[in-house]
């Protein structure tokens, strides 16, 4: 696809501290913005490291400027690196038209970890998600990402995967050229290798 | 892109906001900037320091805001363009000198730049700076979009320039912390001669001593400066209206809420009947542009973040243009339209032309939203802030709370800003038990400690982080020991400004630039200031709890126990194991042991997790981060660590 299904097309990035959630979303603004479109990028990182969570709203649009926050139902598409984080934006910004894709990776929180609150089971998120949205897609992007030799990869396998869901104009070629334009070499193999990873585990 | 220096003008670039307003600093030919780390401000002196090897540039990390204002200041004396950095309440602690500033003047452009935190997503406060413009009487403008915040910025240098007087651009996190695509300006050559005359005829702004007395002179010289201000502000560019000629109701805006009132009458497709007027110059209001605006409509809401300081302002200009203008109706925080605490966004400002207008908003089905909200709330569990995996901070409150549990004489901590101040939280083990500003752990303590003669006979801990010991710590310190208050510091030392990105600070043998500079000794400091003084390893518990067990018993004067750990995310650190952990399934007693789940139910380290199938801890290889602090904790050893 070339062009914009919605403008501004919004999507939200979502995740826990840690994860590369604003990594991500700095990499896929910048691939849209390389392409001549608008990016507007609302970002609530100040407890990025500290286990909680954090999420980033994009608006890419070929007409100008929008709020750095999504309203409320309605976001486009939303990529959660972790899966209670997708439910836990379709519960504000979801509508029945979203798309979503998550990373089966769980990390926990310290409140399930202390057996004060319970993490739902992976079939319990899928179908949650599957039944808020209108199409769904499960990737192991994590677990993926450790078996090419670093977690902090599954940021990138899920851009990959968001180009392989054709939602947005996002080409092999700009991704590439966006992420050169920040990493070495050996490092720059390692991304493409995750993006296309998570680009062929999307289609 | 490397530097934010790189880029000609016209080049479009996707920056975020605190980007932008660094580089309209550039842009204006700024040659010093001072401040000190804050969420959501930090990027700007980060990116400025970046870009000071190829621009003529001093940029430090200063002690705290009020010094990182003076050592601007004297670059404004000296004839140089100079920047001030801080978050919101940074202002508070540099106001002070800016209210003596504002008295005495500037001579090279010299902005204040402070970063309000609405909504407190990274703060402990939703202090706004704002109101400090108009306490001490300067010029303040609120750029609305990441253009502005280029351009406004460098404009700012300017009117500081053209008045004399510092002047303040007030962003905010949603727009420092947000990305938008800005078009660059050309970045001027740089190479400014510093001088400081100070000989001329005492009264001459530009020769003369620079001092805010004779106060009455100097005070209404302010105050023709705040009317030239105004004058200039009537026809700024970076006041914008869109909307029709007469509308039946209009939104005033500032900063990034000009964004979401936009973003409201657009979800609302109410644009035909509805104005938006943003206005970036918020301080003084220039009179005859608003009275040309406020004549053109009945009915106003006022859209700003946080307290109703615009809206209050306009009301009083609205007052006295009653005879021309006519009584106008006003919408805002005030009559609780928008709320007044909390920061705002598209739906709360549509939600308030809805009940404004009578017009529904249904962003979406209820049907679908009542499902979505419900699956959430119940699915969804909450994730509280934590101490990330490895911190030293986990281990060090370990130790206290372990500590003030078996001295059993209802002992409690005082603490201050960092990531410390989690230990409120049960992932702290709820430890402190007051948090306020800046070294007010240790300022709040001092006092607590001079209570014994009162009755009060509870051991009296504050702790506080190793750039927070020289921010504001150091007089609270001094207070203590002079006095002979009872207490025992805690001085978190994880070598650099942990919470904010790992700012170097007085203590460490670096600087903003990179360059090797004097590192201060904590420990030899407070040695010289009379306390008795111990350092531990956090990560080593016997010793630390052993030897916090014997201060707290020494009770009579000042102690300081060092814990001394780096922050787990320092660059040295980061990824990088000390050892692999394991647990042991065969020894994990799991819910039959006696220690009822410690580790998880207590400890909570994120890497460390309940493993529900087989009843036993786990280590999550991909979240744990090596520190071995598990393995002492663990009753049964049933948690190994093997050396990397």
């Amino acid at each position: 696809m070339s062009e914009l299904a919605f403008d501004p097309f919004n999507v939200i990035i979502t995740g826990v501290g840690g994860q590369g959630n604003v990594l991500a979303s700095r990499m896929l603004g910048n691939v849209m913005s390389r392409q001549g479109l608008n990016v507007t990028i609302g970002e609530t990182f100040g407890a990025s490291q500290r286990g909680g969570s954090v999420m980033s709203h994009l608006r890419i649009s070929a007409k100008g400027t929008w709020s750095p926050q999504i309203p409320r139902g309605a976001a486009h598409v939303v990529v959660a690196l972790e899966p209670i984080e997708a439910v836990r934006v379709l519960g504000e910004y979801g509508n029945p038209e979203v798309s979503v894709l998550v990373n089966t990776r769980s990390i926990y929180p310290v409140g399930c970890i202390a057996g004060e609150t319970r993490y739902p089971s992976v079939d319990e998120i899928k179908g949650w998600v599957s039944s808020l949205s209108k199409k769904a897609w499960f990737i192991p992007a994590t677990d993926e990402a450790v078996k090419i030799g670093a977690a902090i990869l599954g940021n990138v396998m899920m851009m990959g995967a968001l180009a392989g869901a054709n939602l947005l104009p996002i080409t092999r070629q700009t991704f590439e050229q966006t992420m050169a334009a920040t990493l070495d070499r050996t490092r720059l193999e390692a991304n493409m290798e995750a993006f296309d990873r998570g680009f062929s585990l999307a289609r | 892109m490397a530097s934010i220096a790189d880029g000609k003008a016209g080049d479009i670039r996707l920056l975020m906001g605190n980007e932008a307003l660094a580089r309209g600093a550039l842009e204006a030919g700024l040659a010093v900037a001072a401040g000190y780390p804050g969420t959501p401000s930090s990027e700007i002196i980060e990116t400025l320091a970046k870009a000071a090897s190829t621009s003529n540039l001093y940029v430090e990390w200063s002690v705290n805001e009020k010094v990182a204002l003076e050592v601007a200041a004297a670059a404004s004396f000296a004839g140089l363009r100079s920047l001030c950095v801080m978050k919101q309440n940074g202002v508070n602690v540099a106001s002070d000198f800016l209210l003596h500033l504002a008295g005495s003047g500037t001579r090279g452009g010299m902005v204040l730049m402070p970063c309000d935190d609405p909504g407190a997503l990274s703060s402990v406060n939703e202090g706004e700076a704002r109101h400090f413009a108009r306490l001490v009487e300067i010029p303040l403008l609120e750029p609305a979009t990441f253009q502005q915040a280029k351009d406004v910025t460098r404009w700012a240098f300017e009117l500081s320039e053209t008045l004399r007087t510092i002047v303040m651009v007030r962003s905010a996190t949603r727009l420092s912390h947000a990305s938008g695509t800005v078009t660059l300006g050309e970045i001027p050559p740089n190479s400014p001669k510093a001088k400081f005359i100070h000989d001329g005829f005492v009264l001459d702004p530009m020769e003369g001593p620079v001092m805010s007395p004779p106060v009455a002179y100097k005070h209404s010289q302010q105050q023709d400066k705040i009317e030239k201000a105004a004058a200039l502000f009537e026809d700024s560019p970076f006041n914008t209206y869109e909307g029709p000629e007469n509308p039946s109701l209009m939104l005033i805006a500032s900063s990034v809420a000009g964004l979401y009132a936009r973003e409201a009458i657009h979800l609302l497709g109410v644009g035909d009947s509805v104005g938006l007027l943003c206005l970036a110059t918020t301080w003084p209001l220039p009179p005859k542009f608003m009275q040309k605006y406020l004549a053109k409509a009945d009915r106003f809401l006022v859209v700003e973040e946080v307290l109703p300081f615009l809206e209050e302002n306009i009301k009083v200009l609205a007052q006295e243009l009653t005879p021309v203008i006519g009584a106008k109706t006003f919408f805002g925080k005030r009559d609780k339209t928008l709320p007044g605490v909390g920061e705002l966004n598209p739906d709360l400002v549509a939600g308030a032309l809805s009940k404004i207008l009578g017009k529904p908003y249904v962003p979406v089905s209820q049907e679908y939203s009542g499902k979505a909200r419900q699956t959430s709330f119940l699915g969804a569990p909450s994730r509280d802030l934590t101490f990330c995996p490895g911190c030293p901070h986990r281990a060090s409150f370990w130790n206290i709370h372990t500590v003030l549990s078996t001295d059993n004489r209802q002992g409690f901590v005082c603490g201050d800003i960092g990531c410390y101040s989690m230990a409120v939280l049960p992932s702290g083990f709820s430890t402190l038990k007051t948090l306020h500003a800046m070294g007010s752990g240790t300022g709040v303590a001092s006092g607590f400690g001079k209570l014994g003669q009162f009755g009060m006979d509870q051991p009296v801990v504050s702790v506080c982080g190793d750039s927070t010991f020289f921010h504001a710590a150091m007089p609270a310190l001094a207070n203590a020991i002079h006095h002979g208050s009872d207490i025992t510091m805690v001085i978190l030392d994880n070598s650099g400004t942990g919470m904010t990105g790992f700012q170097p600070h007085p203590g460490l043998p670096v600087d903003a630039l990179g360059q090797q500079a004097p590192a201060l000794d904590i420990e030899k400091i407070c040695k010289a200031m009379g306390a008795t003084v111990a350092v531990c390893d956090p990560f080593d518990l016997n010793d630390t709890q052993e030897t916090l067990h014997r201060l707290l018993e020494e009770g009579k004067g000042v102690k300081v126990l060092i814990t001394r750990r780096i922050c787990a995310l320092s660059p040295e650190r980061k990824g990088k194991k000390l050892f692999e952990m394991k647990v042991d399934s065969n020894i994990c007693l799991g819910e039959n042991c006696g220690c009822n789940r410690l580790c998880t139910r207590i400890f909570r380290c994120p890497g460390l997790v309940w493993d529900a199938q087989a009843k036993t801890a786990k280590i999550d290889e991909v979240i744990c981060a090596g520190c071995g602090v598990c393995a002492d904790i663990c009753p049964s050893g049933a948690i190994s660590k093997t050396p990397v």
